[in-house]
């Protein structure tokens, strides 16, 4: 068991290195000056110019900055904005906002997404099955920034259920509807998911013996079946906590949300090199440790699972 | 439509290779075939399809023709079923124009994607060993990427970028799922019997990938691919509409739905059109998709 999880963690370091690598190289490939481009129309005096240069190494060769921003990662340090802010300070500003999103969302899609799944599972073939497929498909179809603008004009807008855009009313009332946006395509998946295996685990041996026995429904399908059913559900539950802090780019735009999303889109914008690879560094790092505790989770959940 | 019509010409041509590769497609065909579900999904993409390949059958104008910025955002008239859009172009025209592009990179993206993920996959499976770790390491690098994040990235790097520059960032960004697919199923693939046999009869690496490994290795990733078709149409328009896609004059939906976000509100014909088109062109793939996976898949008959 330890064992397995030290090989798992030494194989996320040459993940992490490849990753903040790729994305130092493409930040790196960004166009312009990004000192220049924070000047504006105003050229800055040469001296200004090669100071601010020399506190941001951008005169060194790619490798050596790479490496000085790798070194002071290690330390904890994520470095600093052209107009210098920190960035851990910045992250972490912003950062509630897209857990506080992200969250809402992950419950949502959990509980609903459960319990449709099971619904439609218990109704394999029947009309409330083919409605939670046909439901689930239009959500997978339609482009989440769509599911977005039209949930808001909707129920923001027209109907006034939810506030249009903005934090003022603080967690849960403003993330309700960004929320439920952002989970409405996972939702989906952790439907469908629930759906076909609790459908293939009704009918294995050790379900029939249980009814066999006399136990009650309830506790065949609660004890027996979804127990099981369960673990595919709980990888890409935690496989998409990672992506939905990724998808949270596109909901905070929409929103108005100051999350790390509208940050690292501004970020990316405005060529600032350490916000983009930190807030990116930060979310693979989510979504590696997301996916290292599922796999050892899969040891509990099913005691077929060993690991050596 | 393409792609069933190549499942087709596989399940007939493929009889005098191996009877297990035979029935399987040909029992997917005959299954597919009493789906209606298909036959919605393949009738909706062949609409597509005609809108992507002749656009002067549906409308006269040209992409970005015959605007008239007076009557911009107007609604529906005579002759303008759509209305038109903030430019005063006439929306059916657009929308019809914006077929192209989508389908071509859905397409395209979701062929590069297979060729890479079936190269990959295959060597990583069947050598297995260092090679197999040092795919499974770039794979997860390319995997734990955020989509939007990392293609947005790229995107702002290069920004003279047209249909296929778009293309080339999806690929990069997008093979790696058919990948670990592939790669499992070579390995479940490489232990069984008949690759035991062939290799006993004294065929090298190559024939036994080609003949005996790849045809039945393949299926579950044919099914992902066209899964992702309508995944990669639907990250495509969000690219756009985050403004980091296709550029104007280019016209396409996810650009149409770009200029929307500003005005929807007071004029909701400018989202609701493209979108439509956009999610219906999305649901057939993943509709395809889906009743292609039913039918791939014995255990669930």
């Amino acid at each position: 068991m330890w064992r397995y999880v030290v090989r798992r963690l030494i194989q996320i370091v040459p993940v992490f290195l490849g990753t903040t690598l790729l994305i130092y190289t493409l930040v790196f490939a960004l166009p312009g000056d990004p000192v220049k481009a924070l000047a504006g129309d105003k050229p800055l005096p040469a001296s200004v110019l090669h100071a601010l240069h020399e506190r941001y190494n951008l005169d060194d060769p790619f490798v050596v900055q790479y490496g000085k921003y790798l070194g002071n990662l290690l330390t904890g340090n994520f470095g600093e904005t052209y107009t210098g802010q920190s960035v851990a300070s910045l992250m972490a500003d912003r950062w509630t906002v897209t857990a506080q999103l992200a969250g809402t969302a992950w419950i949502f899609e959990m509980i609903v997404g459960i319990g449709l799944g099971v619904y439609a599972g218990l109704r394999h073939g029947r009309l409330g099955d083919t409605a939670v497929l046909g439901l689930t498909t239009l959500l997978i179809s339609v482009p989440t920034f769509v599911v977005g603008y039209t949930a808001q004009l909707l129920f923001g807008l027209k109907l006034e259920w939810f506030p249009t855009a903005g934090t003022q009313d603080g967690w849960p009332v403003s993330y309700l509807l960004p929320g439920i946006v952002l989970g409405s395509f996972g939702l989906a998946y952790v439907a469908r998911l629930t759906r076909t295996s609790l459908a293939e685990n009704l009918r294995a041996d050790y379900v029939r013996t249980a009814t066999a026995k006399g136990m009650s429904r309830v506790r065949v399908i609660v004890r027996h079946t979804l127990r099981n059913s369960l673990i595919p559900v709980i990888t890409y539950l935690g496989v998409d906590l990672g992506n939905l802090m990724a998808g949270s780019i596109v909901i905070e735009g929409i929103f108005n949300l100051p999350g790390i999303g509208q940050q690292v889109f501004q970020s990316i914008q405005l060529k600032e090199g350490p916000v983009v690879v930190g807030i990116t560094t930060f979310l693979v790092l989510i979504y590696l440790l997301a996916n290292l505790i599922v796999d050892i989770l899969y040891g509990f959940l099913d005691p077929r699972i060993r690991y050596d | 439509m393409t792609e069933t019509a190549e499942a087709t010409a596989t399940a007939t041509a493929g009889g005098d290779v191996g009877g297990r590769r035979a029935s399987l497609w040909g029992d997917a065909w005959l299954e597919l075939r009493r789906r209606p579900l298909f036959w919605v999904a393949a009738a909706l993409l062949a609409f597509m399809v005609v809108l992507a390949l002749f656009p002067s059958l549906f409308t006269d104008l040209g992409p970005n023709k015959g605007c008239v910025l007076s009557s911009s955002k107007g609604g529906s008239t005579a002759g303008h079923p759509f209305g038109f859009d903030t430019q005063g172009c006439d929306l059916f025209s657009q929308v019809v124009h914006g077929a192209r592009p989508t389908i071509l990179i859905g397409l395209a993206v979701t062929v590069g994607s297979l060729v890479i993920s079936i190269v990959f996959g295959t060597l990583a499976g069947f050598y297995g060993g260092l090679l197999d770790s040092v795919i499974a390491r770039i794979t997860d690098i390319f995997f734990g990427l955020p989509f939007v994040l990392g293609a947005t990235v790229i995107l702002v790097a290069f920004p003279d970028h047209g249909v296929g520059a778009m293309c080339l960032v999806l690929v990069v960004l997008g093979w790696t799922t058919m990948t670990r697919i592939m790669r499992s199923q070579v390995i479940s693939v490489k232990s069984m019997d008949y690759v035991r046999a062939a290799r006993a009869l004294g065929a090298g690496d190559l024939r036994i990938m080609f003949r005996h490994i790849l045809p039945n290795a393949i299926a579950p990733v044919f099914v992902v691919s066209m899964l992702n078709v309508g995944q990669v149409i639907a990250y495509e328009a969000t690219l756009d509409y985050l403004g980091v896609g296709l550029q104007y004059p280019t016209v396409s939906w996810g650009l149409q739905l770009n200029v929307a976000q500003d005005y929807f509100t007071d004029f909701p014909h400018l989202l609701v059109f493209p979108a439509l088109f956009l999610s219906v062109t999305v649901l057939s793939f993943i509709m395809l998709g889906d009743v292609l996976r039913d039918a791939l898949d014995p255990r669930m008959r």
